[in-house]
């Protein structure tokens, strides 16, 4: 009775109600306070560390003006940039080998691909301090092949938080270049082929751009998620290398300075939010949600 | 062209070493018996694991972090399922606005979701707990499941469903008697997903925990603060081992269910 009421009303009330546990946690921990952070980064904090509510746009002025928060968002966005255009050069050749190849081995490559997502992020960074740190797996082979008379210091610098950052994004890389490869019908590079083209010409002029959605859903993913760290500089980087998210962290963990902490954020994610932006507004959020297939 | 393809196998080669080398040098060097834990290797040694099972802070961190895991995976399955099945079965309008909504928390970064959700609960005055924890840990897994557990709906027929309910069953028997069971992978891919996320998650983690509670991620980062020990590498392999084999066991588990289903 109440189906055939609601039915006439023209509306049914079922998906909302399968809808709404997950929608009001959403409104209560995300949205909500995702408002607060507006709020409070118009307040101030006093001498004694309390929260003065106000209207002040004095967090914000230092934000914006402060040359070492300057400096640090540009440092942030050319690791991130380089972190992901290394993604993408190196990405493209295992996407395209499992997408293309004669293998019997496709399985086994796409579920080794997954198994990093599953080998936890702490694990992954600090794994290259066994690698290349003064006692590590590298030092330890030029010192035993008498290369070098003493380890060299090669990590805590910006290359090697980028290259940690290359080590987490890379399977998020592959995996999406794999799935826009995947979807490329076949018979458009046959054509091409049998039109005169040469392997690299039908690479270059079909199959590539056919390939952009993938790599740019990839790009998106790996530019956000690394311009949102701060774990990697800490335990890859040395004093020099903090990263945006690191200056949120230690306002609000260390200095616990919450209305400059909600700034720093803020500005963090106007950035990466006008980048997905502008990233759907020309190929569409679903291309992410389709590596998931 | 035979040269070339060489050319992309040894690519694809050095890659997956890449990926795979660094953790693989973690796991070994955790068998080490050298007292520093590094190069060279000195023979095989149980003594780091013997060790980790020793340290209590090890073990209240592994605890914190199963019942953490295992909390979140139930939440957010039963959250995320009943929102994945709204956005399958049905049309509404402002559906694209509320596809958006429910993958929100991966979009933001997740440094921005801790600070605002922290902020939120201060202004409540509730402080620093295990709840806000596993709060945090449930929404941002939430968007991971609706989009694994939307993935595999789709590939659920309707028609089950419209011939149950041609003959006569009701929404609830229904979705008790055919769409439950067809959709049980997905369920089990959910909860598995979102257990190893909250599991591995350190980023909002360390924003969110309560002063003296660690999980097993932030116990390994406080560990690294002093130096990289050769117990880090021996929890790091128990982690690995822990978070590899539980989704094999999880996909075998699928499948030998989905072979069940369609053998009948």
């Amino acid at each position: 009775m109440t189906a055939i009421t609601s039915r006439l009303a023209g509306f049914d009330r079922r998906p909302w109600v399968l809808l709404s546990p997950a929608l009001l946690s959403v409104t209560l921990l995300l949205v909500i306070p995702a408002l607060f952070i507006v709020v409070y980064s118009f307040w101030l904090r006093t001498a004694t560390g309390a929260d003065q509510v106000t209207f002040s746009l004095a967090n914000w002025r230092e934000v914006l003006t402060d040359p070492f928060y300057r400096d640090i968002l540009i440092q942030t966005l050319r690791i991130a940039a380089l972190s992901t255009i290394t993604c993408a050069l190196v990405g493209y050749i295992p996407a395209y080998y499992i997408a293309y190849a004669p293998t019997r081995h496709k399985t086994l490559l796409l579920v080794l691909l997954m198994l990093p997502f599953w080998v936890s992020y702490i694990i992954r960074t600090m794994s290259w301090i066994n690698i290349l740190g003064v006692s590590g797996a590298v030092n330890s082979a030029l010192l035993w092949a008498g290369l070098i008379d003493e380890p060299i210091q090669m990590l805590y610098n910006e290359a090697t938080v980028i290259l940690g950052l290359v080590h987490f994004l890379l399977p998020f890389m592959i995996l999406n270049i794999y799935v826009s490869l995947d979807g490329i019908d076949r018979s458009l590079t046959d054509a091409a082929r049998s039109l005169g083209c040469t392997g690299w010409q039908a690479f270059k002029e079909v199959t590539l751009p056919l390939s952009v959605p993938g790599l740019a859903a990839g790009s998106l993913l790996c530019f956000v998620l690394g311009a949102g760290t701060y774990i990697t500089p800490m335990v890859l980087g040395g004093p020099g290398d903090a990263m945006f998210a690191n200056l949120v962290f230690e306002a609000i963990v260390t200095q616990l300075n919450w209305p400059l902490g909600s700034a720093l954020s803020l500005l963090l994610l106007a950035l990466l939010s006008a980048l997905v932006l502008v990233y759907s507004r020309f190929l569409g959020i679903d291309q992410i949600a389709k590596s998931f297939r | 062209m035979t040269l070339a393809w060489t050319a992309i196998r040894l690519g694809t080669v050095l890659v997956y070493l890449f990926m795979f080398a660094p953790v693989a040098v973690v796991m070994l060097l955790s068998f080490n018996a050298n007292q520093f834990g590094s190069f060279p290797m000195e023979g095989l040694s149980l003594r780091w694991f013997v060790e980790l099972i020793q340290n209590d802070a090890i073990v209240r961190a592994f605890q914190t972090s199963l019942v953490l895991g295992a909390l979140t995976s139930v939440i957010s399955t039963s959250m995320g399922v009943l929102a994945a099945l709204a956005m399958v079965r049905y049309d509404f309008p402002g559906k694209r606005l509320i596809s958006t909504a429910l993958i929100a928390p991966i979009l933001v970064p997740e440094v921005v979701l801790a600070v605002a959700l922290l902020l939120f609960l201060r202004f409540l005055d509730v402080p620093r707990s295990f709840f806000l924890l596993l709060m945090g840990h449930v929404i941002f897994t939430l968007p991971f499941v609706v989009l694994v557990v939307q993935a595999r709906l789709v590939g659920i027929r309707r028609d089950y469903e419209e011939a149950a309910l041609s003959l006569g069953a009701n929404a609830v028997q229904t979705f008790r008697e055919i769409t439950l069971p067809l959709m049980l992978p997905a369920v089990l891919a959910g909860m598995l997903f979102s257990f190893t996320i909250s599991f591995d998650d350190i980023t909002g983690t360390l924003f969110w925990k309560p002063g003296g509670v660690e999980t097993v991620p932030t116990q390994i980062f406080a560990m690294l603060r002093n130096s990289i020990s050769p117990e880090i590498n021996a929890l790091g392999t128990v982690m690995v081992v822990f978070t590899v084999a539980l989704p094999l066991l999880g996909a075998a588990l699928a499948r030998r269910l989905s072979a069940r289903m369609t053998g009948r």
